[in-house]
C-alpha cells in the first residue's frame, strides 16, 4: 500500500514536471493564438473602428462574409484559383519528391552535392525572396512578350503541338502541361519533402530487398511492393506539409488581398473574415484528404 | 584472384579478363555493365538538368549583378558581362543602408531564432518524456498551431499590439493603452511563448528527436540521484545536439527571409527582407528625383538591381548553408520524422 502511494507521488510529480516544461507553450497558446483567434472571430461579424482611442466594434452579423463571398469581385475568385493551383502544386511535388528521394537514396558519385543543390531552395527562395521573384510585374510583362514571340519554338511547345494535334489534347492534358511549365516551382518547393522521402527510405533495411530479390521480384516488383508500403505514412506526412507551405505562402494572392484589405482599405472586418472562410477551406480540406490518406497508409511494427 | 591483385594489372590485362569473364557467363556480364551503365548516363542527365533547373535563377541574377547598363541590351551579351562593373552593387547598397541592415537582420534573426529554439526545446521535452493529464489536447493544440495560417490572426494580433495592455492593469495606472507597434518587444514576447514563425515544427522536430532517446537512460540517472532539472541538462541535451542545431538554423534562416511577422511587428526597424522588397520603387524614384530621368527606370536595369539586391539579401545565407550543409540536411533525416 505504501508502496503504491509512493508511485503515485513520482507519477504526480512527473505530471507537474511535464506542465512546468510545457508552460511556455501554453502561455503562449492562450495569450497569442486563442485570444487573437476568437478576437479575429468576433471582428470578423463586425464593423471595426479605429480611434485613438482604442477599437469600437459594431457587430454585423453575417455582413462581411456577405461582402467578401458575393460583393467582392476578386475574393472568390482568388481563393478558387488558389485552392485549384495547391491541389495541382501538391500532387506534383509528391510525386517530383518520391521520384527524386528514389534517385539520390542510390549510390553514385557526387551524391551530397546533388542533395545539398536540391536541399538549396529551402534555404533561399523562402519568404520575400519568392516574392520578389513572382511579384515582379515588370518582369512578367516582358516575360509575356517573350513567350507570345517564342511560341512554338520551345521543345515543350513543339511537343504540346504534337499531342494536341494527335487528338489528346483535354483538359487533364493542359493541366500537365502547366505543371511541366512550372516545374521550376515544383522542384524548389519540395525541398524538405525530398529530405522527409529520403529519411524514411534509408530505414528500409536491406535485407528486405535481398530476401525479395532472392525470391524473383525484379525491382519494379519490390518498388511497390516493399519501398511504397514501407514509406506511405510519409505520404501522408509530406501531403499535409505541402499544402500548408503552399497555402501560407505569403505569395499566394489570397494572403496579399488579405493584407491589402487590412493595410490599404483598413478594413479589419472584412479582411478577418476572408482569412477565415480561407482557412476553413484548408482545415476542411487538410482533414478529408488527410483521412483518405491514412486509410491507405500501411504501418511496419 | 583476388581483388587487389586485379588493380594492380595494367589496363590491357584486365580488358582481357574481363572479356575472359564475359565469354564464361554467356555474355550476361557484358548486358549487365552495359545496363548499368545506361541507368548511370540517364541517371547524370536527369540530375544535371534538375539541379541546372535550381541553380539557373542564381547564377543568372550573379551574372545580371555585374553587367553595366548597356550590357543588359547587348543581344550579343547573354551571362559573361563585357564590361565588369561594382555599380549596382553600390547602387542596391545604398537604397537597402546595407550595413545597417545586414546588422540589424543578423541580431534580430539571431537573438529570435536562440529563442525560440530554447523555448521549443523545453516543450519539446516535455512533451516526450513527461505523462500528465490532458497531454493529447495539448498536443494536438501544437498541431493547430502548426496548421492555423498566421494571416488568420494577423488583425487581431495587429490590434492587440497597437492597444497592448496585460489583463487590464497597464490601463489601470497610467489610464490609457500602449502601442507597441514597431518595436521589437512584441516579437520577442510571442517567441518567448512559443507562437514566432513556424514555432510549432519545430516543437514537433524536437519532440519527435527525444522520444527516441531509451528509457533506461532516464531510469538510469533517476537511480544515481539526476533530479528531473538534472537529467535534461546534463544527459538530454548533450544528445539532441545535432536536431537542435538544425533546428536552430532553420529558425535563423526563416526569420532571415521572413517578410509577414517583419512586417506585421518590426516595421520600424530596417531588415534585410523588408528593404529588399522596396529596391524597385526606390530605384525609380532615384531614377526621376535624383538624375531627373524623365522615363524613370528602365525595365531592364530596375531588374538588374533588384537581382543584386536579392543577391545581396541571400549571400550570407548561402554562406551558411555552405558552412553548416551537413547540420541542415543530416540531422533532419535522423530524427525521422514519422506521424
Amino acid at each position: 500500500m505504501k508502496k503504491q502511494k509512493k508511485l503515485a507521488g513520482l507519477q504526480k510529480r512527473k505530471a507537474i514536471a511535464g506542465y512546468i516544461f510545457i508552460l511556455p507553450f501554453i502561455i503562449g497558446f492562450l495569450a497569442f493564438l486563442v485570444k487573437p483567434l476568437f478576437q479575429s472571430l468576433y471582428m470578423s461579424f463586425c464593423e471595426v473602428q479605429l480611434s485613438g482611442k482604442g477599437i469600437t466594434n459594431v457587430f454585423l452579423g453575417w455582413g462581411n462574409y456577405n461582402e467578401a463571398l458575393t460583393v467582392d469581385v476578386n475574393y472568390t475568385r482568388f481563393v478558387t484559383e488558389t485552392f485549384t493551383k495547391m491541389c495541382i502544386n501538391a500532387l506534383a511535388i509528391m510525386v517530383f519528391s518520391f521520384f527524386v528521394a528514389l534517385i539520390l537514396n542510390q549510390k553514385f558519385k557526387g551524391r551530397a552535392l546533388v542533395r545539398a543543390v536540391f536541399f538549396l531552395p529551402v534555404i533561399i527562395s523562402s519568404g520575400v525572396v519568392l516574392g520578389i521573384e513572382y511579384n515582379n510585374a515588370l518582369l512578367s510583362s516582358v516575360q509575356d512578350v517573350i513567350e507570345k514571340e517564342g511560341a512554338g519554338t520551345g521543345i515543350s511547345d513543339a511537343i504540346k503541338n504534337i499531342l494536341m494535334t494527335s487528338g489528346v489534347g483535354s483538359r487533364l492534358f493542359e493541366e500537365v502541361f502547366k505543371i511541366i511549365d512550372g516545374i521550376y516551382d515544383v522542384a524548389i518547393s519540395s525541398g524538405i519533402q525530398i529530405i522527409i522521402f529520403l529519411s524514411g527510405l534509408q530505414t528500409i533495411s536491406s535485407s528486405m530487398y535481398e530476401a525479395a530479390a532472392i525470391e524473383g521480384c525484379t525491382a519494379w516488383e519490390s518498388l511497390w511492393k516493399i519501398t511504397f508500403p514501407m514509406v506511405s505514412s510519409l505520404f501522408l506526412v509530406n501531403w499535409i506539409y505541402s499544402i500548408i507551405d503552399f497555402s501560407m505562402r505569403s505569395d499566394n494572392s489570397v494572403m496579399s488581398h488579405v493584407s491589402m484589405t487590412m493595410g490599404a482599405y483598413l478594413d479589419y472586418g472584412l479582411a478577418s473574415a476572408m482569412a477565415w472562410c480561407y482557412f476553413l477551406v484548408i482545415i476542411v480540406f487538410i482533414g478529408i484528404t488527410s483521412l483518405l490518406i491514412s486509410k491507405g497508409v500501411y504501418y511496419y511494427e | 584472384m583476388s581483388k587487389t591483385n586485379t588493380a594492380k594489372l595494367s589496363l590491357k590485362e584486365r580488358n582481357r579478363l574481363y572479356w575472359e569473364r564475359n565469354r564464361k557467363s554467356n555474355g550476361y556480364l557484358l548486358k549487365k555493365s552495359m545496363k548499368k551503365a545506361s541507368v548511370s548516363i540517364c541517371r547524370f542527365i536527369l540530375l544535371f538538368g534538375m539541379c541546372f533547373l535550381i541553380l539557373q535563377p542564381i547564377l543568372n541574377k550573379i551574372s545580371i549583378s555585374f553587367m553595366a547598363e548597356g550590357d543588359l541590351y547587348d543581344p550579343m551579351i547573354v551571362s559573361i558581362p563585357e564590361h565588369v562593373t561594382a555599380a549596382n552593387y553600390k547602387l542596391a547598397a545604398t537604397f537597402m543602408h546595407y550595413g545597417e541592415t545586414l546588422f540589424n537582420s543578423f541580431i534580430i534573426s539571431l537573438t529570435i531564432a536562440i529563442i525560440q529554439i530554447a523555448m521549443s526545446t523545453l516543450v519539446g521535452y516535455g512533451f516526450a518524456r513527461f505523462e500528465f493529464p490532458f497531454k493529447k489536447f495539448w498536443f494536438a493544440c501544437v498541431m493547430l498551431v502548426i496548421i492555423i495560417p498566421p494571416q488568420t490572426i494577423s488583425t487581431a494580433l495587429h490590434l492587440h499590439f497597437t492597444y497592448f495592455d496585460i489583463f487590464g492593469l497597464i490601463k489601470l495606472f497610467t489610464g490609457g493603452t500602449i502601442s507597441l507597434r514597431g518595436s521589437v518587444l512584441p516579437y520577442y514576447l510571442m517567441s518567448l511563448g512559443c507562437m514566432g514563425l513556424k514555432n510549432g515544427l519545430y516543437i514537433f522536430m524536437i519532440r519527435q528527436f527525444f522520444r527516441t532517446i531509451p528509457k533506461e537512460l532516464e531510469e538510469a540517472a533517476y537511480v544515481d540521484g539526476c533530479g528531473t532539472l538534472k537529467t535534461f541538462v546534463k544527459i538530454m541535451l548533450p544528445d539532441a545536439k545535432p536536431i537542435l542545431t538544425s533546428c536552430f538554423l532553420f529558425s535563423f534562416v526563416w526569420q532571415w527571409t521572413d517578410g509577414f511577422y517583419s512586417k506585421l511587428f518590426l516595421g520600424s526597424i530596417p531588415l534585410l527582407s523588408t528593404k529588399v522588397t522596396t529596391i524597385g520603387d526606390q530605384l525609380s524614384q532615384y531614377m526621376l528625383v535624383d538624375l531627373k530621368a524623365g522615363a524613370g527606370a528602365s525595365i531592364g536595369y530596375t531588374n538588374a538591381i533588384v537581382a543584386t539586391g536579392t543577391l545581396m539579401t541571400i549571400v550570407p545565407l548561402i554562406v551558411l548553408y555552405l558552412f553548416a550543409q551537413k547540420g541542415f540536411v543530416e540531422s533532419l533525416s535522423s530524427s525521422g520524422i514519422k506521424m
